[in-house]
């Protein structure tokens, strides 16, 4: 009955001084105690955050582009800045020039990605909802139905098929090998390495943070000199640079791959 | 009413750990008045530990063969940086399901 246990990292045992050693993280951290909850459905801390993400996106892109000028005046220049990286490093390499019709649908996934996985430095916040992994699943869910099924719709079931199962060039004898391990792989392996990207390097960093915010508290009270404590914590700030460029990067990864398969999907990769 | 009863749990199951921790002082593990076994190898901590050897050698090779080639051609850099990030991206990603592998094994 009682599943939901932490209220963020606490354990059974975490009075430290009574022998019970250092508190490290677990999955435990990553379930978290409902908000309130309405019947069997409970929203939780995650769910939170991802509503306030998708009401940034959506404000500031609305704030920006509400009057839209030549010159571009004050928030506009950002969201110019924003808009003109994705077409640019995104799109534009991968789908070409009449690709532009996907600008709205890649910008939204880049940003939501992106500021999704910023709320794991964001003080207060602390928590990056794509380390749960309902939510990069259900991203690539949405990747993978739009690649397959424009690609049925485009160029015919079998034939898409085919493409994704046989590379052009390769010589007949190798083809009872080789296509199935394509077919498997541009059709499942895809979607399973595109969720858990996101969500491993979200969970990975997380923990990361994790393990040196935890340490840094701990050897406080191991009455040892405090220079233990302050080269943790130097190291967290290390670390969460280091989080900073990761998360960009692979908000960045995911939609260059969204993009590179919905390429695929219009015409033939090979 | 659901705080207190967390709460109520929680100090219950601290109370239970500490509980455990005397028991399994007192016995030997594996006897069947502990069934608390020490475990010597943990397997999720090996499974990682092994899984991360072939991406920590490709994310050299990309870094290295990026560094090489802007040392021979040193205005490709801008074209070039792009594959950098999306190779490196690529091959972390096997490291980082070796990490989420150690979870389920934990």
């Amino acid at each position: 009955m009682n599943h939901v246990v932490a209220v963020g990292a606490v354990h059974a045992c975490s009075h430290v001084g009574e022998g019970c050693g250092y508190p490290s993280p677990s999955i435990q951290d990553f379930y978290f105690r409902p908000l309130f909850s309405i019947g069997h459905f409970h929203f939780d801390k995650p769910m939170l955050l991802v509503l306030i993400s998708t009401l940034i996106v959506l404000v500031f892109f609305w704030a920006a582009f509400r009057k839209p000028q030549i010159v571009p005046r004050g928030v506009q220049n950002l969201g110019e800045l924003g808009i003109l990286f994705v077409r640019d490093q995104i799109l534009r390499p991968q789908l070409g020039k009449k690709g532009d019709n996907w600008l709205p649908f890649l910008s939204s996934l880049f940003f939501f990605i992106w500021i999704n996985n910023i709320f794991g430095i964001i003080p207060i916040l602390y928590f990056p909802a794509t380390s749960r992994f309902e939510y990069p699943a259900i991203l690539t869910a949405t990747v993978w139905v739009l690649y397959m099924g424009i690609g049925m719709y485009r160029q015919g079931p079998l034939r898409y098929l085919k493409n994704l199962s046989v590379p052009s060039g390769a010589p007949w004898w190798i083809l009872p090998l080789l296509a199935p391990i394509d077919f498997l792989s541009n059709v499942f392996i895809r979607p399973f390495t595109l969720s858990v990207r996101l969500w491993a390097n979200m969970l990975a960093g997380h923990v990361l943070l994790l393990v040196f915010a935890l340490a840094t508290w701990y050897l406080l009270t191991l009455k040892i000199q405090l220079v233990f404590s302050l080269a943790s914590f130097l190291l967290l700030i290390a670390l969460t640079g280091l989080e900073l460029l990761i998360q960009l990067l692979q908000a960045f990864i995911f939609t260059v791959l969204t993009a590179f398969y919905i390429s695929g999907a219009y015409e033939s990769a090979h | 009413m659901q705080l207190a009863m967390h709460l109520h749990h929680l100090l219950y199951v601290a109370a239970g750990a500490r509980h455990a921790q005397a028991a399994v002082a007192a016995t030997a593990p594996g006897t069947p008045g502990n069934p608390i076994t020490y475990h010597i190898l943990n397997l999720g901590a090996l499974a990682y530990g092994l899984a991360a050897i072939g991406p920590g050698v490709g994310i050299g090779i990309i870094f290295g063969k990026f560094i090489e080639s802007i040392a021979r051609q040193p205005e490709a850099q801008g074209r070039l940086q792009g594959f950098l990030w999306i190779g490196f991206a690529l091959t972390e990603a096997l490291a980082l399901i070796g990490i989420a592998v150690f979870y389920f094994l934990k």
